[in-house]
This record gives structure tokens, C-alpha cells and sequence, in this order.
């Protein structure tokens, strides 16, 4: 179904997720174009925000949740247990619906991340902090105050923390969560005006209920629905003329009626 | 249940079909007026054309309304779109119903006898194209669209054949060229109301099919 995508940055092959013997995901093959915004869309429960914390383990720790099947990086399957999680938690970075700064100074909610991977001199740790903030859009506001505290931030603030910390430690991969779903209409223009700015970097993997959102900044939309992917396509296709019933139910609303 | 953007959807696209209803009738009572030299009926499609323009406004801001309030997408905002441009074209096919039915006014009294069977041939054609466009929408089919854009060329060949034949009569009595004038006038104002018809039929396959089939654009099979 996705190979509309040449040199994906992530292959899913044929995964399955498990909440014990409750198959939540069922068989989903989707490839994920590098430097492009891919956006998840799909009602409650369809497995859209369980997919993508499969893409960072954030199942691990939990006992009777597993994976099978493949997810490819960089030639490796992700889901294997030989690679480790803090590696690749590196390079996949997420943002979730809620802010989530740590109770730090602005500075250190960037630095910590960084120094549980890289021993930094000053300098350069100074730089790396200035450089995800200024790509995150938040330096100019908050580069008079870096040792203030994080959560002394607006809520729109607090989530560019969140995203300036999750590509600090120079991740090739982004999960957003409903990034912008607690913020008012004017930090949501922030947001998707940062996400424009991300995926010129990164492959940008964005889960939102908000459709006009989806259609606004992503390039591509898979439409989950009950575990299963129904369909996947350029985003301009999938709101103007979805190829499947089930899609043009779901985005025009009519889903449940 | 119906939902809101549906139900917005469903009264704008009633009354579209209304309109549509109205300048259908508008166009036959205009030819009928001319062709019968009816100067009451005439005047009865001239004073009607203040509903269709009423129509028009109310049509276009609800679908403005509907536009921002739902923020529609995929099949409905194709439907939206079509019906913003059907707004329009009905509009001006009335507007060339009362150029038809002011025609009959201005002829009268002036008229020689003249030979009306290439103007009925095109009217008809006019009309049942028109027709057509307002049942391919309504009905939602897309082969009675294309049979529409198929027939768009017999009434600019009539149109040609009736300028021909107009110029001919002209060059044998100068005396009614009055008359020849109104008749090259209905003759434009049908051969206009033919391309606008072909205009809906083009808006109602990119509405059922999404696809853009205007200005002889490759047509594919329609499944």
C-alpha cells in the first residue's frame, strides 16, 4: 500500500501488537518518507498513538506487550530486542499531547538529554542548546532567562521546550503525539508552523484528531481504524478524493452515523 | 442522525436544484416567446429572473456559511465547489433567457415572416443540454454528464448555420433587419446557454470523480 514512498526512513512490515491476547494492531505495512511530515489519523482506539510508541519501544517495560514483525531503520529491525532502547531513543525523539518539561532550568530541560548520551565542553553544549531552541522557535523569547525554570513557561511554550529537548540530541526521526490538542488556536499556528520548519530535517510522524491539522501540515496520512491500516496516500489525495469508503466516512465526519 | 455539514449540504443542494428548475423553465417560456411573438409571456421570464438572481445570493452565502462552519472536505467540498460555480453559470443562463424573451419584445410589430425551424432545432438542443446538466447533477450521474459535453458542438454548428442563413435573408431584405438582428442575438444567447450547460456538466464529474475534464481535457473511462 506504500510504495508511493521510495527510500523510506522507516518500513513497517507486517507488525502486530499485542495488549496481552488483545491483537491491537493488525498486519500494518506503511513506509515513512524521510523530510516529509507523515500524519496518523484515525477515531479512538484505532491504534494510531500505539504505533508510534512502537517506533520508540515504550512498550518495553510494560510485561504482556509485544511486537512482532519488522520496523526497519537503517537497515535494522527496531523492535528486535538486541537494539538497545536508550540508543534509539536517541535518534527517535517524541513529543506527547501533554507539555512534559522536566522541573529544570530552561537549559537544562536541553542539556540533560544531551549529557546522557555526549560528554560536551561548555561551548559546544552552550551551542547545541541555543541551536535546538532557535529550531524549535522558541530562542528569541526565552534567551535572556535560560536558567528559569521550564515550567514557568506558557503551555504553547512548554511544548517547543518539549520539541527543542526531543531534536537536541540530533534525532533523525520525530514522533509527535497531538503535539498542539491542550493548546489554544494561536500556539496550534506555532506549532504548525515549527513542524513546516521540522520536516525539513527530520521524517516528521505526526499523530492528530485534528483533520484540518493533518491536511494543513503533512504531506502523507495513513487512516487507521480498529488495528488496521485502511489506507495510506498524499495527504492531498486522502481530503480530496479518498479512494477507500471507510476514509471518506472518517474525514467528512459521517463515521458513526 | 444527520450531521450538521450534511444536513447544510442537503438544503443548499435543494436549493440549487430549485433554481435550476427555474431557469430551466425560464429558458423554454423565453424560446416559446420568441418563436410565438408572445410579448406577455416575454415580460412574465423578464420579471422572473429577480428569483433566480435572489436565489443566486442565498445559494452563494450559504455556501460560504457552510464552507467556513463545517470545513468540509473530500466528496463534500467537491460538491461545494460545483455548486459555487453551478451558482454562477445558472445565473447567467437566466440572464440569456431575458435577453431571449427581450428579443420577442423588440421584434414585434417589425416582424417579416421568417424561417424558424433552424431556431427551434437549436433551441431544443439548448434546452435539452440544460436539462441534462440540471439531471446529472440532481441524479449524481456521470455518463448524463458526458453525454452533455458530447453534444456541444451540434449547437455551435447551428449557431453557424443560423448566422449563415441570417445573412443571406439581410442581403435580400435589407427593410427587417431588425428582425435578422434578434435572431443572431437568440441564436448567441442559445449557442452561450449550450456552453454554460457543458460548463455544469464539467463541474458535476469533478464533483462525483474528482477529475478535471474542462477544455477537451482526455476524458477516461468513467467507472
Amino acid at each position: 500500500m506504500s510504495s508511493i514512498i521510495t527510500n523510506p526512513r522507516i518500513s513497517v512490515q507486517g507488525l502486530n501488537f499485542f495488549y496481552q491476547d488483545n491483537k491491537v494492531l493488525k498486519n500494518i505495512s506503511i513506509d515513512f518518507a524521510d523530510k516529509s511530515v507523515t500524519a496518523i489519523i484515525g477515531p479512538s482506539g484505532c491504534g494510531k498513538s500505539t504505533l508510534l510508541r512502537v517506533f520508540n519501544r515504550m512498550y518495553d517495560l510494560y510485561p504482556g506487550l509485544r511486537a512482532e514483525g519488522s520496523v526497519i531503520v537503517d537497515g535494522r529491525n527496531i523492535i528486535d530486542r538486541s537494539v538497545a532502547v536508550s540508543t534509539l531513543r536517541a535518534k527517535i525523539g517524541m513529543v506527547f499531547q501533554s507539555p512534559t518539561p522536566f522541573p529544570l532550568s530552561i537549559y537544562e530541560n536541553i542539556a540533560f538529554p544531551i549529557r546522557l548520551y555526549r560528554k560536551l565542553p561548555r561551548s559546544e553544549m552552550d551551542g547545541r542548546v541555543e541551536n535546538s531552541l532557535r529550531k524549535a522557535g522558541l530562542w528569541e523569547e526565552v534567551k535572556d532567562k535560560l536558567q528559569r525554570s521550564g515550567l514557568g513557561l506558557s503551555g504553547g511554550q512548554q511544548q517547543r521546550l518539549c520539541i527543542a529537548r526531543a531534536i537536541a540530541t540530533q534525532p533523525a526521526i520525530l514522533l509527535l503525539d497531538e503535539p498542539a490538542s491542550a493548546l489554544d488556536p494561536i500556539s496550534t499556528a506555532q506549532i504548525d508552523i515549527l513542524i513546516g520548519e521540522l520536516k525539513k530535517d527530520y521524517c516528521v510522524i505526526l499523530v492528530t484528531h485534528n483533520l484540518p491539522q493533518a491536511a494543513r501540515v503533512s504531506d502523507y496520512t495513513a487512516f487507521l481504524y480498529v488495528g488496521d491500516l485502511i489506507e495510506f496516500g498524499a495527504t492531498n489525495q486522502i481530503f480530496t478524493n479518498p479512494g477507500i469508503k471507510q476514509t471518506e466516512d472518517y474525514v467528512t465526519g459521517r463515521m458513526g452515523y | 442522525m444527520e450531521i450538521r455539514t450534511q444536513k447544510d449540504i442537503s438544503q443548499i443542494r435543494e436549493k440549487v436544484v430549485q433554481m435550476a428548475k427555474l431557469v430551466e423553465t425560464s429558458v423554454r417560456d423565453g424560446v416559446d416567446s420568441f418563436l410565438s411573438l408572445d410579448t406577455e409571456k416575454a415580460k412574465s421570464v423578464i420579471g422572473g429572473d429577480r428569483v433566480i438572481n435572489m436565489l443566486e445570493m442565498e445559494i452563494d452565502r450559504e455556501t460560504v456559511a457552510c464552507l467556513i462552519l463545517n470545513a468540509p472536505v473530500a466528496g463534500d467540498l467537491r460538491l461545494l465547489f460545483c455548486i459555487q460555480k453551478m451558482n454562477k453559470d445558472l445565473e447567467r443562463i437566466g440572464d440569456h433567457a431575458v435577453n431571449i424573451a427581450q428579443a420577442s419584445i423588440n421584434v414585434v410589430g417589425s416582424m417579416a415572416p421568417f424561417e424558424k425551424s433552424s431556431v427551434q432545432m437549436m433551441a431544443s438542443h439548448a434546452t435539452t443540454m440544460l436539462h441534462d446538466a440540471v439531471e446529472c447533477f440532481t441524479n449524481t450521474d456521470p455518463q448524463l454528464a458526458l453525454q452533455v459535453l458530447e453534444n456541444d458542438d451540434q449547437v455551435d454548428d447551428l449557431n453557424q448555420l443560423i448566422s449563415k442563413q441570417v445573412i443571406d435573408m439581410a442581403k435580400r431584405d435589407v427593410a427587417s433587419v431588425d428582425l435578422f438582428l434578434e435572431l443572431l442575438r437568440v441564436s448567441k444567447n442559445l449557442e452561450r446557454i449550450a456552453d454554460l450547460s457543458t460548463n455544469i456538466a464539467e463541474d458535476v464529474i469533478f464533483y462525483i470523480k474528482a477529475l478535471d475534464v474542462r477544455h477537451h481535457n482526455l476524458i477516461p473511462p468513467l467507472s
